[in-house]
């Protein structure tokens, strides 16, 4: 039983489908479970959470990235199937800390003061959740003190910082000088991305890590997740 | 199932109604007076016999004849003429149905190039930094041999958007001589490609074991009839209204028949015609007129091609300029011509006045495709590798091309909005606006995997550098490495039984037992 349901799972992460009125990759699979449903059964079945995560879930994405790589899944395919594990890690928050799985780590994300575009922003969201952390979304057009607010209140592991104009890239800097102020910078590893923005602005404002796109970002948080620098 | 080619759901046009009739009543005047001049005796006496005012010119060196052809003439010869025609290929599968009616899009390679053109990629040095090495493409242009014919008809077999293959080279081998250039070149074509084959005729003492040959190919004279997989193009015309001897010779006995053949006139704005569009519009469409009728006067029915190739003078050399603007504005206008007669048109585009590939060949070309694409010529010919104005044949440059014209294919999709699509796409968006994300992601996925995406550009480089040449010789090693799909050996060996003339070297089963 417990095999069965962990293998469903792990099916519809590969076809990302997070509800039963998705489309998968192959026809016919509307209506059927997706993984939210999949994984409330199997909780309530009392499946171990670790198994759904382990055999579930992050076996999943493997297929999933291997399938990436081969060029037989794209960007959507990928974001797709990062969105089914999300929603799945979000359905399990509550029964992580008995199970004894750790998440990777807890990100708290927003776009800066001024800005409204929030595209990349999101992706990084759902590419971050599907790789395992725990995302706070803060919002787009945030203001600083906001999110000093949440660093604050939050202790996240990381911090996330997008912006898309030239204008608002420098709200990042007064970001980061008001964590300093607020005796908060050492606490939370600083990454920004966005359009505008390079690694080398990256550094000069004081950032810890710099994504050139979603699928950079997440590896300079994997590399900082374990004690490397942003780009080893 | 034919090629499918692709339909223009809405053709642009340039002339308005009035203008088209303009340019026809034009052209009819101009048949009368001046009339032609007409080189070629036999066709001065078939326009004689049905009512034309002929005259001898006095003075001439080579006899000629004025022919004043009559409106009746014409307007009987666009009745007869076939409004759809049926170009065969040795797979039936790549046979092309042009309807004169329906601007459904054919793309074919042209024309014949004296000079065929190699790329190398030499890698240079920085003298400042030895370390810095780029590879940048070297052309070479040389004279084009059998081989080359062949490379590039099996190329062709396998670029997508090549509908139909007019030989691009000149074979100019040393054992290649003007009485076996005929039936070599149409074997090189007919063994390498299994898609349309046209191509022009340089001796008429040649035709008969063309067709000959055809009809071994096809499987006899009437399944050549059926499917006629060879088609010819003559420039029996001269610009300005003049019917050359040789070639009005030829057309008539292409005629005579019963294959399908382009009339093809190629006046230059500025030289050979008036450098105002009325002008060349008049004269290019009387001289094709004149062509037709002579066709349905030699043999009711033939199944002709409106051929338009008008080109606009450069003003620095008086040469050819294929790359001005005025030269897609003419031949769309052609394309109106031939669609007011309901007679499938053979259009022109994509020749570059640069003799190599690269930026301004790129322009040039992509400019002329869209634009003349778009007024849905029937035949669209020369659209591959052709630059220097007809002179130069690159196949690196046919590869490129291919790319443009899956663009253009792509864009010429017809719409998808109805009301079943706006149900499902209104869903999605009430769906959507009330997520945290937003985004319409997830539906991108069954659009994608579906081919209503269009893919990007073949040849993108990684980063900053442009790798445009490289991936399309990449591309094209490829193609090239890919099987050849010849006549089969039986045929084959009755083709070099019966055919005299051709080069051993070309049977590819010599070898064999």
């Amino acid at each position: 039983m417990s095999g069965d349901i962990i293998e469903l799972i792990k099916e519809n992460v590969i076809q990302g489908r997070v509800t039963r009125d998705d489309e998968g990759i192959e026809e016919g699979t509307i209506g059927q479970p997706g993984v939210t449903e999949l994984i409330k059964e199997a909780l309530a079945s009392g499946v171990d959470v670790s198994d759904i995560i382990n055999n579930g879930l992050t076996a999943s994405m493997k297929v999933v990235g291997q399938k990436f790589e081969n060029e037989e899944y794209y960007i959507p395919d990928m974001l797709a199937s990062a969105e089914a594990v999300g929603a799945g890690m979000q359905l399990m928050e509550p029964y992580l800390a008995q199970s004894g799985v750790k998440p990777k780590g807890k990100v708290l994300i927003a776009t800066v003061k001024g800005d409204l575009h929030e595209i990349g922003k999101n992706i990084v969201s759902i590419l971050l959740r599907g790789a395992g952390y725990i995302v706070k979304d803060l919002g787009n057009d945030v203001e600083t003190q906001d999110i000093v607010k949440a660093v604050r209140e939050e202790k996240p592991d990381f911090l996330g910082l997008s912006a898309l104009l030239t204008s608002t890239m420098v709200t990042m800097e007064d970001t980061i000088k008001a964590l300093e102020e607020n005796g908060l910078r050492d606490k939370v590893k600083i990454i920004i991305g966005g359009a505008p923005v390079s690694e080398e602005f990256a550094r000069e404002i004081g950032a810890d890590g710099y994504g050139a796109d979603g699928f950079h970002a997440i590896s300079v948080f994997e590399n900082l997740s374990a004690g490397n620098s942003a780009t080893p | 199932m034919p090629r499918e080619g692709i339909f223009v759901n809405n053709p642009i046009e340039r002339l308005s109604g009035g203008q088209v009739r303009q340019v026809h009543d034009a052209s009819i005047e101009i048949l009368n007076d001046p009339g032609l001049l007409c080189f070629n005796k036999n066709a001065a006496e078939i326009f004689q016999s049905h009512g034309a005012e002929v005259t001898t010119v006095s003075g001439s060196d080579t006899p000629c004849w004025t022919v004043k052809i009559p409106e009746k003439l014409v307007t009987d010869a666009l009745e007869k003429a076939p409004k759809t025609v049926t170009l065969g290929a040795r797979n039936p599968d790549n046979a092309l149905i042009m309807k004169g009616d329906e601007a459904r899009v054919f793309f074919i390679t042209g024309s014949e190039t004296n000079m065929w053109l190699d790329v190398d990629f030499p890698t240079y040095v920085n003298k400042s930094d030895p370390k810095k090495e780029i590879k940048v493409p070297e052309f070479k242009p040389r004279r084009g041999t059998m081989a080359d014919l062949c490379d590039s008809a099996h190329v062709c077999e396998h670029l997508e958007t090549v509908d139909g293959y007019i030989r691009t080279v000149n074979i100019q081998d040393k054992d290649i001589t003007e009485d076996n250039k005929d039936v070599n070149k149409f074997f090189a074509c007919l063994n390498n490609t299994t898609k349309h084959v046209m191509s022009g005729l340089t001796t008429l003492s040649q035709l008969d074991n063309v067709v000959k040959m055809a009809e071994i190919v096809a499987g006899g004279p009437d399944k050549l009839k059926e499917n006629p997989v060879i088609s010819f193009i003559t420039c029996l015309v001269k610009s300005p209204l003049q019917f050359v001897d040789d070639t009005t010779e030829t057309f008539m006995e292409v005629c005579k028949r019963g294959l399908p053949i382009v009339v093809s006139s190629s006046p230059q704005a500025g030289t050979s015609a008036p450098i105002k569009e009325a002008g060349i519009m008049a004269q290019i469409n009387a001289e094709v007129l004149a062509g037709i009728t002579l066709g349905q006067l030699v043999n009711r029915g033939t199944p002709v091609l409106y051929g338009s190739v008008p080109v606009r003078a450069r003003m620095d050399t008086l040469g050819d300029s294929y790359g001005s603007i005025e030269t897609s504005q003419y031949n769309i206008d052609c394309v109106q011509m031939a669609r007011f007669y309901k007679l499938p048109n053979y259009s022109t585009s994509g020749v570059s006045d640069i003799k190599i590939p690269g930026q301004q060949s790129s322009i040039e070309r992509l400019f002329s495709d869209i634009v003349v694409a778009l007024s849905g010529p029937q035949f669209l010919h020369c659209a591959f590798g052709l630059l220097d104005c007809n002179s130069v044949f690159c196949l690196l440059q046919a590869v490129l091309d291919d790319a443009h014209f899956q663009m253009i294919k792509f864009f010429l999709k017809s719409p998808r909005i109805n009301e079943k699509e706006l149900e499902t796409v209104k869903k999605q968006i009430r769906e959507v606006v009330m997520t945290p994300q937003k985004m319409f992601i997830n539906y991108i996925r069954p659009v994608m995997r579906s081919g209503e995406i269009s893919p990007p550009y073949p040849f993108e480089g990684d980063g900053d550098s442009d790798s445009v040449f490289a991936l399309a010789n990449e591309r094209l090693q490829e193609l090239r490495a890919k099987p050849v799909e010849h006549i089969d050996p039986d045929t084959t060996a009755r083709v070099f039984r019966e055919i005299p003339g051709l080069l051993p070297r070309l049977n590819v089963y010599k070898g064999d037992k």
